[in-house]
């Protein structure tokens, strides 16, 4: 019983990870109807400025505090991505107004190799160390009930709480009713939102910022588990069956995705495993999400899919 | 004209509870009637000097002058691929012409920007619609009053008094015009289920959620069967008497155009062949020759 709880936590908190890369999806789908490819990049693009920067400013201005250092190499990257935010909108979305939104696909495929390559010539492509001062050693919790107690990671908690309150306010940002009535209008019909007086460039970078700084906080977490490093960017992959379990549109069903994919896949390389021979951690996201689309193609919680023939 | 729906809308004008969401000059004057308001037409509201538009090589329009007069309803004409969906596109700064100016309650459009224009009082519907497919008749009727809400998005977030009460306030003006536009049966039905006829009507009804000074339609009466053909034109007319709204519209229906305008504009091959009251149009040979062919105006 104390081992399948073990497992069961490690593959929540696993989830809660994609949730965070699955976030920035939904935000951008929210407010663009455009399945935005370059979330990948941008994450480890975050990653990376915040990396090399908390690595620099304390060379550049000779102070030792760790923590000043991360804080700082965080604003800067997040500082940057506001600028990346306003780029794309200013070169690449701007010129594609009104465009099909396959057009716009296509362009944040461009913005992701353009992210991917541009960040590692500016910070460099080898495996940068973050570390943001979350002690290693594990937790050990209800060691009344279990003998050896229950394991969790510290890691996974700071990881949870972290994607616990981004969630939390971007619910309320969007619970805004004029808000969510202008997002829904930009991602409907360019045309007939600025018609109406919505602003469609500044739209676009407040949303994008907003997936930059989410983008952030999960590059961040990941980056200080596994290294900063190129591999940040396939994390995304991760996240697409996340988003279409929960339904692109929205962010509970975001986070809901992430846990029921990070539990699946742990519970079933443990339990199943033994059985199938290993390795489903690695397909079974997958496989989920191909049965969700036969099923249930807008996902758990997203809106219905109408059309007229 | 029913007596409900145009007694409705006066009234939404007298107890309309926001301050300053309404500028002075779309006020009616207390018992305007149409007479009253084609008599009023005085000021331009917007005038277009020697406007010149090109895509490539393709000349859409070339050097159109034409003033619209407040209160005005003024058609514009002309056979297809004349240049009237661009003109109107230019008016609501989505193309910049290369050459001409236009400008918009005296002030002069440069770098086209819809949201812009759309903030100085110009609504428009489209003609192939444009309405928010998944969200319902009410969500997109709001929609066209979201750029008047003042209340900061954390206010709205929360939900506060302020920006409840702001939400509450503009509820009830998009009710009226629900109710103006004889939609209350499907507020609340997604817009993407509705007849082609009944969207049409939401789409003028999010214009009219801005509470525009001019109102441009695109084909309003495009691909309606007869009634709703009458009933757009009484929205149409009934909107001009009450509010004073300027109308600019397109429209291919004759009978349609010389029924309801003030002034009519023909456009052909992108150029201006005739401007006036419809009766003097009518009979305007080179209108006769645009779409009749020169076999009509010879008198073959």
């Amino acid at each position: 019983m104390g081992f399948f709880l073990e497992t069961l936590i490690g593959g929540l908190m696993a989830g809660v990870l994609y949730s965070l890369v699955a976030l920035g999806f939904v935000l951008i789908f929210k407010a663009s109807g455009v399945f935005n490819f370059a979330q990948g990049a941008m994450v480890l693009f975050a990653a990376l400025a915040m990396a090399r920067f908390a690595e620099w400013l304390p060379q550049w201005f000779d102070f030792e505090s760790a923590l000043l250092a991360n804080v700082g190499g965080f604003l800067v990257a997040l500082a940057l991505m506001i600028v990346v935010a306003w780029s794309v909108e200013r070169f690449v979305l701007s010129g594609l107004v009104n465009q099909s939104s396959v057009a716009l696909l296509m362009a944040t495929l461009g913005v992701a190799y353009f992210l991917d390559g541009f960040g590692q010539t500016l910070f460099g492509s080898e495996i940068y160390r973050l570390d943001i001062g979350i002690p290693k050693d594990p937790l050990i919790l209800a060691e009344r009930w279990f003998e050896g107690g229950l394991l969790v990671s510290r890691e996974d908690v700071f990881a949870a709480s972290m994607a616990g309150a981004l969630v939390v306010a971007l619910t309320v940002f969007f619970h805004s009713t004029a808000v969510g009535r202008a997002l829904r209008g930009v991602a409907d019909d360019h045309q007939a939102a600025q018609s109406i007086g919505i602003p469609l460039g500044r739209i676009w970078v407040i949303v994008w910022s907003i997936a930059g700084f989410v983008a952030l906080v999960a590059g961040m977490i990941w980056g200080s588990k596994l290294g900063v490093q190129f591999s940040l960017s396939l994390v995304a992959l991760k996240a697409f069956p996340v988003v279409i379990l929960g339904g692109l549109t929205s962010i509970p069903g975001a986070i809901v995705g992430g846990l029921i994919i990070g539990m699946g896949e742990k519970l079933s390389e443990v339990y199943l495993g033994p059985l199938l021979g290993g390795g489903i951690e690695i397909w079974f996201a997958y496989v989920l999400a191909l049965l969700f689309l036969l099923v249930r193609p807008q996902g758990l919680f997203g809106e219905k899919i109408i059309d007229r023939v | 004209m029913s007596s409900a729906a145009s007694a409705a809308l006066p009234r939404a004008r007298v107890d309309m509870p926001i301050d300053g969401t309404r500028s002075a000059a779309i006020a009616p004057p207390v018992g305007a009637s149409a007479e009253s308001a084609r008599r009023r037409a005085g000021a331009p509201i917007l005038v277009v000097e020697n406007v010149s538009l090109r895509f490539g090589g393709v000349q859409a329009l070339q050097d159109i002058s034409f003033e619209v007069r407040e209160h005005e309803i003024l058609s514009i004409i002309g056979p297809n691929g004349a240049g009237k969906s661009s003109m109107l596109n230019c008016i609501n700064g989505v193309y910049a012409p290369q050459q001409g100016s236009i400008t918009l309650c005296g002030e002069a459009l440069r770098r086209p920007n819809p949201h812009k224009v759309a903030r100085m009082g110009v609504g428009r519907t489209f003609q192939n619609l444009a309405l928010f497919g998944g969200m319902t008749v009410l969500q997109n009727i709001m929609a066209g009053r979201n750029f008047r809400m003042k209340c900061g998005i954390a206010l709205q977030a929360l939900r506060l008094g302020p920006a409840n009460r702001e939400e509450v306030a503009h509820r009830e003006i998009v009710e009226r015009i629900i109710d103006f536009l004889e939609i209350q049966p499907w507020r609340h039905t997604a817009v993407d289920r509705l007849p082609y006829g009944l969207q049409k009507r939401v789409d003028l009804g999010r214009a009219l959620a801005m509470e525009p000074r001019l109102l441009l339609l695109d084909e309003p009466m495009a691909g309606m069967n007869v009634e709703e053909k009458q009933d757009m034109c009484r929205f149409v007319l009934d909107v001009n008497d009450e509010f004073g709204t300027t109308v600019v519209l397109i429209e291919h229906d004759m009978s349609v155009v010389m029924d309801i305008s003030d002034r009519v504009v023909v456009l052909d091959y992108g150029r201006k062949i005739a401007d006036g009251p419809p009766q003097e149009v009518r009979g305007n040979e080179d209108v006769l020759r645009a779409y009749l062919g020169g076999a009509a105006a010879r008198g073959d």
